[in-house]
């Protein structure tokens, strides 16, 4: 049960605080129809996040509500990968962290709808059609700003560079991940690997941009082990409900 | 200089806009129209699209700190309305012949105005109930009336607008409701919150009507359909029932009923109105810096688009 329930957790951490980091940039976009993008993402995300922690919240079974796994749980308890953590620097990072995880999201669903969990396919497919429009979204913002002038394109490089670090750990296999595959209910990370890279080279020489090498990978947030960034995040996000525990909003 | 012809046209086709507006016939972007018409449609319309964009960000100051899931996502979807209302509201205002970048320099220079009432600040989880309630509340009361404005494309604008903003007025009218059913720090919070947004809700109709400069022009080409004292009037005729029903203590000694649906309110400070709208309200400067940084900010990004020769395929 506790793998299964990671396993969701996953799911929903990686989603919840990549929604919280779109929302942070609400207001502050490049031009309002951009602005309005973006908190279209945002939404798709914390409508996922929500439905999965609800789930995972039965699973449990300890009377708890998604509410609480949201804004009750410690750092340490967040499964989320340490890429989606990663501060909005500019409108190319805001870009390329949501190409690099929208291309692992797109595989990793589709492959999630052959689940022998019937709430994981179920919310795979729904998630797929949402998943398609934002690859397709951030793949052309990708190439517009590779293409577009020698700043956008230095910018989105630099992005590139920074973010990298954080892709591998995205196809590190935690234990319910290594436990869920081998029951039938899990994806298979290397498979998922396989066609991230090769979407990903894709756009990245439709955007005359280039893929890091050799660089050094950093690991731990499916352990719980975060940038110093999370914490941040959870402080503000935690805030009411820490401070008033026994309101209901 | 102007020849006999010439103000002869000018006489009959003034003569039959003038028809056209008392028949209730829409004034469309290819018709003529005054000049003054055109430049009171300008500033009309660019105040309520910069109103709808610079209001984005008080209730973007709780979007991280929202309390619940369901909040978040509800507080998301409404400041995403906002910014789409914003939208349909600089394109009403293109159709006059002016850009939208254009819009946005006079806003940046100052010489373009927005709702004095997003110059106050959002300092606790209720003031999204308070925003939603009071604020879009008062919005509606006069959007409602707008969409019966003699220009076409704004009146169709209005009546998107007025569907998604009664929606908001509920949705904030929840928050509150949700908070006075709650723990006494959340009936403190929504009390607060009242306590400071109810008159600057009273103050977005604008001054009375006989110290009120542009109305009569306004009201005689039915660009404004009803003057700002009745809007007024109606707003604190449907809002102090609801505020009362569950516990809300509307913060003025000398509001009294005079009959069933009907109240008399005490004085607005109008001192304060016209400070604020001055740039001395609390959050004058935060509003119009936050709007330009985000702008130049975005610059690099604009001119990648333009220079890329990807497009949307």
């Amino acid at each position: 049960m506790k793998t299964t329930l990671n396993y969701y957790l996953q799911i929903a951490d990686n989603a919840l605080i990549l929604s919280h980091r779109l929302a942070e940039n609400t207001s502050k976009g490049p031009f309002l129809e951009e602005d309005l993008a973006t908190t279209n993402v945002a939404l798709d995300l914390i409508g996922l996040a929500e439905s999965v922690l609800n789930e995972a919240a039965k699973l449990e079974g300890l009377g708890q509500t998604g509410d609480d796994l949201a804004y009750r749980r410690e750092e340490s308890e967040f499964m989320n990968c340490l890429l989606v953590e990663q501060p909005n620097r500019d409108f190319a990072h805001i870009v390329t962290r949501q190409f690099l995880m929208d291309t692992f999201n797109y595989h990793y669903f589709i492959a999630l709808t052959e689940s022998k969990d019937s709430f994981l396919s179920a919310i795979a497919f729904k998630s797929i059609k949402e998943v398609t429009y934002h690859l397709r979204r951030s793949s052309e913002w990708m190439i517009r700003l590779g293409t577009g002038t020698d700043e956008s394109k230095h910018r989105v490089q630099l992005a590139i560079n920074t973010l990298w670090k954080f892709t591998d750990e995205l196809f590190e296999e935690s234990e319910s991940d290594k436990a869920m595959l081998a029951n039938g209910t899990g994806v298979n990370l290397h498979n998922i690997k396989n066609q991230w890279n090769q979407k990903v080279n894709e756009i990245l020489y439709m955007a005359h941009l280039d893929s890091p090498k050799n660089q050094f990978s950093v690991f731990g947030g499916k352990q719980g082990n975060h940038t110093e960034h999370l914490g941040h995040i959870l402080a503000e996000m935690q805030f009411l409900p820490g401070k008033y525990p026994d309101a209901v909003w | 200089m102007t020849t006999k012809l010439e103000s002869a046209q000018t006489a009959e086709l003034l003569a039959d806009f003038e028809k056209k507006i008392n028949a209730e016939i829409k004034i469309e972007p290819s018709d003529w129209m005054p000049d003054a018409y055109r430049q009171h449609l300008i500033r009309q319309i660019s105040q309520h699209a910069h109103s709808e964009v610079i209001g984005m960000q008080p209730e973007a100051n709780w979007i991280t700190r929202a309390p619940s899931l369901r909040s978040k996502k509800i507080l998301l979807a409404k400041i995403q309305d906002e910014g789409g209302h914003g939208l349909y509201l600089y394109s009403a205002a293109e159709t006059l012949g002016v850009s939208r970048e254009q819009y946005i320099a006079w806003l940046h220079q100052g010489k373009a105005k927005y709702a004095s009432v997003f110059n106050y600040p959002t300092l606790n989880w209720a003031d999204i109930g308070a925003i939603g309630w009071l604020v879009d509340g008062a919005a509606i009361v006069n959007q409602v009336s707008l969409q019966r404005t003699s220009y076409g494309p704004y009146s169709r604008a209005m009546v998107r607008i007025c569907k998604e903003e009664s929606f908001h007025q509920r949705q904030g009218y929840e928050i509150m409701w949700r908070m006075m059913q709650g723990t006494n720090d959340q009936q403190r919070m929504a009390q607060d919150a009242i306590d400071r947004w109810w008159w600057p809700a009273l103050m977005m109709f604008g001054p009375h009507d006989s110290d009120s400069p542009r109305t009569s022009h306004a009201m005689l080409w039915k660009i404004k359909r009803e003057s700002n004292d009745v809007l007024r009037e109606k707003f604190i005729n449907k809002t102090v029932p609801q505020s009362e029903l569950i516990g809300l203590k509307v913060p003025d000694p000398n509001l009294k009923k005079i009959s069933d649906e009907t109240y008399t309110h005490g004085d607005i400070n109008w001192e304060e109105f016209r400070q604020v709208i001055n740039g001395n309200g609390p959050c004058n400067q935060e509003r119009l810096e936050h709007h330009i940084r985000a702008h130049r900010e975005g610059a690099w990004v604009r001119e990648a688009a333009l220079q890329s020769d990807f497009r949307n395929q």
